[in-house]
């Protein structure tokens, strides 16, 4: 149940919110689209779901030509940011919702429901309505509720977007969890990179609607091929006209090779990592982060100066 | 005190506006006893005159509630040419005297009138008959429905629309089971005022009715001419009986909606 993106353009009147983009999801993998607001990522979503009508380019799905298609024949489970649930529905009738339409019989979906409020943990819910669930219960049932028919890919837009930092977290982990489980092609947009480097097996990195990368969330934190995306998925500092990782900045007490004079701003210890703010000679400022036992062994302090260098491995050349 | 004053000047101005006519009504209708009130009611001008104004209430309300609904979803759902103007022609029966709306219909039917003259040699006849009153009736509430459920639709927004979709749901099926039941009160709220202004206008009706006794009388109508014919007991009888039905409506719609609508 792949997702092919074949050069596809969506324009909003003068403004070009997809450009050009290509993009092959393969079957049964965990995909983010990753991009700040503006960058296309949720059009980019809604054009796969058939939501908006691109304007050049063709969408495939599993194979099978699926551009001039309607939603609803295109099979897909999309999850809104905002839950989109049905207020005047109890959580069961949510869920019960694409499975009614499809005119499946009574007992079959009564068991299927079942099946996937237990699933997202919901079973005791079934006849509340949204209104009395929280936050993060509301964007389960979107789920339970997205998948009950059983759709080819599964597609989020920003699912966790309106949820507290905690809730967020935790549905995270279970998004991961779930889609083990249940292995069906999901692509899910947000703007987060943590999110989408934590959850996603690949990454789409999108820009003021242009494709800039796509890869694992490794191969896109070690080898970035811009600097949008190595600023925009990690933490980038520039040093010597290059932008390196904080993890990627060696101090020294002594001058050695292409390293910068800096003073030592702010030192915090964060557990196993020492967090060091640095401030250059032209007072730019950046942040190398390194072992604590290296910070003791040089047992640097406030204000002092030391020399620092980009890492050999590991460095974008911006 | 200054925290009652509010509530202090609300009522005083409903009680001086509203609520001292409503109160002169009922007490004059039954001014001589009940029996003098029974016997306008039942008189056969009376009730012919009830029925016609129902008449006309069956015919506008369903069509302007059909209306204001596809109003309502072209306006908040749809981009297209003309829509400013479409959402400003809604408002023209509350702003048009509802004699001009009369006025305007009589020089369209009228014998010599652009359509008129076409239907009168065919046999149709307009004035003076149910069918330039029904116009008139579905012309002054036309708005009431598409305004209750425009800013509801707004409100709702279409997320749950695009999911219905993206589940497998029609047009159709999008429409009956998701939007339909979210804005109900915003309809059953527009049904209510529109019933109301039916059973209540006056003007243009009053124009191409030609107001001719047990045929083209309305109620408020009969109110006029029962008082003009020093008929008070029968003017008040029939007035009395409309805002009965006026404080029934609002009373059962105030008690049937669910309190966060309330606003």
């Amino acid at each position: 149940m792949s997702i092919e993106i074949r050069n596809v353009t969506k324009r909003f009147g003068e403004h070009t919110a997809v450009d050009g983009v290509s993009l092959l999801v393969e079957s049964g993998s965990l995909t983010a689209l990753l991009g700040p607001s503006g960058s296309g990522k949720s059009t980019l979503l809604r054009l796969v779901a058939g939501l908006e009508t691109p304007d050049a380019g063709e969408i495939v799905l599993s194979g099978e030509l699926a551009t001039s298609l309607a939603p609803q024949q295109r099979n897909v489970g999309f999850v809104f940011q905002h839950y989109a649930a049905f207020k005047h529905m109890t959580v069961h009738d949510n869920v019960a919702f694409g499975l009614k339409i499809r005119k499946r019989p009574k007992a079959e979906i009564a068991a299927r429901v079942e099946e996937l409020l237990t699933l997202v943990g919901l079973q005791a819910y079934g006849r509340r309505y949204p209104a009395q669930l929280s936050g993060g219960q509301r964007q389960r049932m979107a789920l339970a509720r997205a998948l009950a028919p059983e759709p080819k890919v599964l597609l989020l837009d920003e699912p966790f977007g309106a949820l507290d930092a905690r809730v967020r977290a935790e549905l995270r982990d279970w998004l991961r969890r779930l889609h083990d489980e249940v292995h069906v092609t999901t692509v899910f947009v947000t703007h987060d990179q943590e999110e989408a480097m934590e959850v996603a097996d690949r990454v789409a990195v999108l820009n003021e609607g242009r494709l800039e990368q796509v890869g694992s969330p490794l191969e896109l934190y070690d080898t970035p091929s811009s600097e949008f995306v190595m600023r925009f998925v990690g933490d980038a500092h520039r040093l010597a006209d290059r932008l390196v990782r904080p993890h990627d900045i060696a101090l020294a007490r002594e001058p050695y090779g292409s390293s910068v004079e800096v003073e030592v701003e702010r030192i915090r210890v964060l557990g196993a990592d020492a967090r060091v703010d640095l401030v250059d000679g032209e007072g730019e400022r950046l942040v190398a982060r390194i072992p604590r036992e290296e910070l003791e062994q040089l047992g640097l302090e406030r204000g002092e100066i030391v020399w620092a260098a980009p890492a050999a491995e590991r460095v974008f050349a911006g | 005190m200054r925290r009652y004053a509010p509530r202090v000047v609300a009522l005083g101005y409903l009680t001086g506006i509203l609520l001292a006519p409503l109160a002169m009504v009922f007490w004059r209708t039954f001014d001589h006893g009940v029996s003098p009130f029974w016997h306008a009611l039942t008189n056969g001008e009376t009730l012919h005159a009830f029925q016609v104004t129902l008449l006309l209430t069956v015919i506008a309300v369903p069509l302007n509630t059909v209306f204001g609904v596809v109003v309502g979803l072209a306006i908040v759902r749809h981009r297209f040419p003309g829509k400013g103007l479409l959402n400003a022609f809604i408002d023209l029966p509350l702003a048009l005297s509802p004699v001009v709306v009369g006025l305007a219909l009589f020089l369209l039917y009228g014998r010599t009138g652009w359509f008129g003259s076409w239907l009168t040699r065919h046999g149709v006849q307009m004035l003076f008959a149910w069918p330039a009153m029904a116009l008139a009736t579905i012309f002054v509430s036309v708005p009431f429905v598409a305004r209750e459920v425009i800013p509801t639709l707004r409100e709702l927004g279409d997320e749950q629309e695009q999911a219905a979709v993206t589940l497998g749901a029609s047009a159709w099926q999008t429409f009956r089971r998701i939007t339909l039941p979210s804005i109900r009160w915003a309809v059953v709220y527009g049904v209510v005022l529109t019933t109301a202004r039916c059973l209540g206008e006056f003007g243009a009706v009053a124009i191409v009715s030609g107001r001719i006794v047990g045929r083209t009388e309305t109620a408020t109508l009969r109110v006029q001419d029962a008082y003009e014919n020093f008929d008070s007991t029968g003017a008040y009888t029939v007035g009395l009986v409309l805002a009965a039905i006026a404080v029934v409506v609002l009373v059962v719609m105030t008690l049937t909606k669910p309190k966060e609508q309330t606003a």
